[in-house]
C-alpha cells in the first residue's frame, strides 16, 4: 500500500524530446512535488509512458491530471487508484563484504527477498531487487549494518490490474 | 510539388492562415525570411522594440478576434518578446511568435545550437511556462505543419500564445512541402460542446433562482458571447457584473450593468454579488484580483461555472454546477430551456438591485477638483463614439478607466489583466487600430506606464498609425504610492518620477502631436482636435499626486470589506 498521501499517476505522452521537460517544468511552476518519476518507451511506437508518483491532497492531484491534461504532447492521464494496481520499483544496492561471513549473511538474506547478485568483487556485492518501494527500502535498511555504499533505484512504475488499460483510443 | 525554401514556406503558410500583418523586429537570424517578406503582400511594422511588437500583435489579436503575429530574431530579440508572452498567456491571447534561432547545423561543427553561439538562446526553454505551445523546427519541411498546428492551438479553446523558433538553416534549407489541410494533435482536443445534463442541471438552478447575478469575464469577449450574454440577462432580469477582463462584454449603459466586481470593481457590483443565490459565472478563473479572500465569496450562492478550461473549474472555488465548453454554445444552448419556462419581468430582487444601483449612482465621488480623472474619463465617454476602442496601461490609469469609462461594445477595452504590463498599452493601441483602422482608438496611459513603451512612437508615425494617448500625468509611479500613502505611513520609496520628460515635446521629436490640457475644457478640445489628426496625438494631462483609486479591496479582505467612493 502507498502512503496517504502519495498518488500514482500513469500517463501517455509523446515520445519526443522536450516532453519530460515540459511534465518537469509543470510540476516546477505549479509547485506540485514528485516523488518519482520512471518514463519509457509504451506499447506503441512513438508513444511513451511516465509514471508519476505525487504527494499532495486531493485537490491538488486533481489539479496535477488537469494541468498535466493541458500540455499538448500529453495525450493522456490516468490517476491510478492504490488499491488496484500494481505497483514495482528496481533498485541496484552496493553493499561492502569484505569477510566470507559477511558475504554469506548478505546472500541469505537476498534469497529471503529474492534478490539476485549481479557483481562481485573481492570488497563487495552488488544486488539487483525488484518490489514494492517498501521492500525496497527493508531491504536497503537490512543492508546498513554491512556498509551501504551505493544505491540506484529507478523509481516506481505502475500499472492497473485486470483488462482495463491506460491507452489512447484511435 | 515544386521544391521551395523554409522562408517560402512560411511566408505561404502564413498567407494560408490569413496572415495581414506581421508586426516584427529584423535581425540576423531572419535575413532569409525577411526576404521573402519583402514582396510578399504581407504588411511588416517595424516595431522599436520587440515588446512593442509583442504587445502589438497582442492589442491586434484582443481588437480582431483573430490571431496576432510577431517576430523577432534569435537571441536577445527573442528574450525581448518574453514579457509579451506572458502578457498573452495570463490573458489567453492568440499571439503567434516568430523566432529566428542560430543554424541547427554550420560548416565547422556537425551542429551550432546548444554551443552558445553568437545571439544564441534557448528561447523553447524559456517560454515553455509563458505559452500554450511552442516547437523548434528542425527541418525546412516541417514549417507548414509547425505554423498550422500553432494558429489551431493558439486560436482554439481556452486561447493562448504559441512560439515557432526558426534556426536560420531551416529558412534557407529546400524542401518538398505539404501544405495539406489535414491535423492531427492526439493530445489535445478543446471541448466546444457543452454536457448536455450539465446544461439541464444548469437550467434547472438558474428557474429556481431567486436572487440570479451573472459574472462574466474574460471568456464571453474571448468566445463572442456578448449577444448571447444580453439575452439571459434579460431573460432572467439578472445583474451581470463583470470582471476586470470581461469588461466591456456587457453594455454598461444597461439597467442590468453592476460593473467590474474585485478589488477596484464597483461598490455596486462587490455589493450585489454578496446577495446573489445563484451565480452564473461565464468564462472567468475566479482570480484573486477578482474574488477577494475567498472564505467570503458569495457565501450564499450556488455556482454554475462555464469555462473551456477544464482545469479552472474547481481551482479556486468549488461550484455546484460545473460546465466545461464554450461560452458561446453553451449560452445558446441554455437560453431556449430557459425561455420556454421563464417569464418574469418584476421581483423583489429586481427592484432591489435598481434601487441599490440609483443609490450608488447617486453617491459616486468624482473628486473636487476642475479636472481629476474620473471627471477626465465621463468627459472621454461623451465625445468617442460607441465603437472606439479604449486600451490602458497598468496602474491607476487602468483602474480609473475601468471605473469611470462605460464600455458598451464587446472587445473595446483591451488593457493588461493578469500579468499587470505596465507599457502594455500603448502598443497594443498600435495593434488594435491595425486591427480596426476606422475606429477611434485611445490608450488611456500614465506617465509611469507610457515611458516603458514610449518609443512606439516612432512605430506610430512612420507606419501611419494613428492613436491617442492620454498621459495622465502625477509624475508618480501612482499605484504604488497609494499603497504607500495607505499602508506605508506615505513613505514615497522609488515612485517619484519627476516632471521629466515633457511629453509634449516629446510627441512633437517624434512628429506626433502633443497638447498639454490643464482643465476639463481643454481636455475636451484637444481630443476632439486630436480625432481628426492623422497623426498620433499625446495629450499630457497634469493630475494630483495625491489622487487615489476607489473603491478599493484592500489586500487580504473580501469583497464585503470594500471601502471609498462610487
Amino acid at each position: 500500500m502507498l502512503p496517504a498521501h502519495n498518488h500514482i499517476i500513469s500517463t501517455i505522452v509523446e515520445h519526443k524530446p522536450g516532453v519530460l521537460y515540459n511534465v518537469a517544468n509543470l510540476f516546477r511552476c505549479r509547485g506540485f512535488n514528485i516523488d518519482s518519476i520512471s518514463v519509457g518507451r509504451a506499447e506503441e511506437v512513438g508513444l511513451a509512458r511516465m509514471t508519476i508518483m505525487v504527494r499532495g491532497d486531493d485537490r491538488t492531484i486533481e489539479q496535477v491530471v488537469k494541468q498535466l491534461n493541458k500540455l499538448i504532447d500529453v495525450i493522456k492521464v490516468t490517476r491510478l487508484e492504490p488499491e488496484n494496481i500494481v505497483t514495482r520499483e528496481l533498485a541496484l544496492i552496493k553493499v561492502s563484504a569484505p569477510s566470507t561471513k559477511a558475504r554469506s549473511d548478505i546472500i541469505n538474506y537476498a534469497d529471503i527477498f529474492r534478490a539476485r547478485v549481479v557483481d562481485v568483487s573481492t570488497e563487495s556485492l552488488m544486488m539487483e531487487i525488484t518490489g514494492t518501494s517498501d521492500k525496497i527500502d527493508a531491504f536497503i535498511n537490512l543492508m546498513r549494518p554491512f556498509g551501504v555504499k551505493e544505491v540506484a533505484r529507478t523509481g516506481i512504475t505502475s500499472l492497473s490490474r485486470g483488462a482495463k488499460s491506460v491507452r489512447i483510443e484511435e | 510539388m515544386a521544391k521551395m525554401t523554409g522562408a517560402q514556406a512560411l511566408i505561404e503558410s502564413l498567407k494560408r492562415e490569413k496572415v495581414e500583418v506581421i508586426f516584427g523586429i529584423s535581425g540576423g537570424a531572419l535575413l532569409p525570411i525577411h526576404d521573402v517578406l519583402y514582396d510578399s503582400g504581407i504588411r511588416h511594422i517595424l516595431a522599436r522594440h520587440e515588446q512593442g511588437a509583442a504587445h502589438a500583435a497582442d492589442g491586434y489579436a484582443r481588437a480582431s478576434g483573430r490571431a496576432g503575429v510577431c517576430m523577432a530574431t534569435s537571441g536577445p530579440g527573442a528574450t525581448n518578446i518574453v514579457t509579451g508572452l506572458a502578457n498573452a498567456y495570463l490573458d489567453s491571447s492568440p499571439v503567434i511568435a516568430l523566432t529566428g534561432q542560430v543554424p541547427t547545423f554550420s560548416s565547422n561543427t556537425s551542429y551550432m545550437i546548444g554551443r552558445d553561439a553568437f545571439q544564441e538562446a534557448d528561447i523553447i526553454g524559456i517560454t515553455t511556462p509563458i505559452t500554450k505551445y511552442n516547437v523548434q523546427v528542425k527541418r525546412a519541411e516541417e514549417i507548414p505543419h509547425a505554423v498550422k498546428t500553432s494558429f489551431y492551438i493558439a486560436t482554439s479553446g481556452r486561447p493562448g500564445p504559441t512560439l515557432i523558433d526558426l534556426p536560420k538553416d531551416t529558412q534557407t534549407g529546400k524542401a518538398e512541402m505539404d501544405f495539406s489541410d489535414s491535423l492531427q494533435i492526439r493530445g489535445y482536443k478543446p471541448n466546444i460542446e457543452p454536457h448536455p445534463l450539465q446544461v439541464k442541471k444548469a437550467v434547472k438552478l438558474l428557474l429556481k433562482a431567486e436572487r440570479p447575478m451573472i459574472l462574466a469575464g474574460g471568456g464571453v469577449n474571448l468566445s463572442n458571447a456578448a449577444p448571447e450574454l444580453l439575452q439571459i440577462a434579460q431573460l432572467l432580469m439578472a445583474p451581470v457584473a463583470t470582471t476586470f477582463m470581461g469588461k466591456s462584454c456587457f453594455p454598461e449603459n444597461h439597467p442590468l450593468s453592476m460593473g467590474n466586481i474585485g478589488m477596484h470593481g464597483t461598490m455596486l457590483a462587490n455589493k450585489m454579488i454578496l446577495e446573489a443565490d445563484v451565480l452564473l459565472a461565464v468564462g472567468t478563473r475566479f482570480q484573486d484580483r477578482s474574488t477577494g479572500t475567498l472564505d467570503d465569496f458569495v457565501p450564499d450562492a450556488n455556482i454554475i461555472h462555464i469555462d473551456i478550461d477544464a482545469a479552472e473549474i474547481g481551482k479556486n472555488v468549488n461550484v455546484e454546477v460545473p460546465i466545461v465548453a464554450d461560452a458561446k454554445q453553451t449560452l445558446k444552448m441554455i437560453y431556449p430551456k430557459l425561455a420556454k419556462k421563464l417569464n418574469k419581468k418584476e421581483s423583489p430582487w429586481v427592484k432591489r438591485v435598481q434601487e441599490v444601483k440609483a443609490k450608488y449612482l447617486s453617491e459616486i465621488d468624482l473628486g473636487n477638483a476642475d479636472l481629476t480623472s474620473a471627471k477626465l474619463l465621463k468627459e472621454l465617454r461623451k465625445i468617442l463614439p460607441e465603437e472606439a476602442i479604449i486600451a490602458t496601461e497598468v496602474g491607476q490609469n487602468q483602474m480609473w478607466a475601468a471605473l469611470h469609462f462605460q464600455t458598451i461594445k464587446p472587445r473595446s477595452f483591451i488593457s493588461s489583466g493578469g500579468l499587470g504590463t505596465m507599457g502594455f498599452g500603448f502598443p497594443a493601441s498600435i495593434g488594435a487600430k491595425v486591427a480596426c483602422p476606422s475606429f477611434p482608438v485611445v490608450d488611456i496611459a500614465g506617465d509611469g506606464s507610457f515611458r516603458m513603451t514610449e518609443q512606439e512612437l516612432g512605430t506610430s508615425v512612420t507606419e501611419g498609425i494613428p492613436v491617442i494617448v492620454i498621459v495622465l500625468n502625477n509624475s508618480m509611479l501612482g499605484m504604488v504610492a497609494q499603497w504607500q500613502r495607505l499602508f506605508y505611513k506615505g513613505r514615497y520609496a522609488a515612485v517619484k518620477l519627476g516632471a521629466v520628460p515633457d511629453f509634449v515635446k516629446l510627441a512633437q521629436a517624434y512628429g506626433a502631436e502633443g497638447i498639454r490640457a490643464a482643465s476639463l475644457s481643454e481636455f475636451s478640445t484637444a481630443v476632439k482636435k486630436a480625432l481628426k489628426t492623422e497623426v498620433t496625438t499625446v495629450i499630457d494631462v497634469p493630475i494630483s499626486p495625491e489622487d487615489d483609486v476607489f473603491p478599493m479591496v484592500p489586500p487580504g479582505k473580501g469583497l464585503r470589506d470594500t471601502i471609498g467612493g462610487l
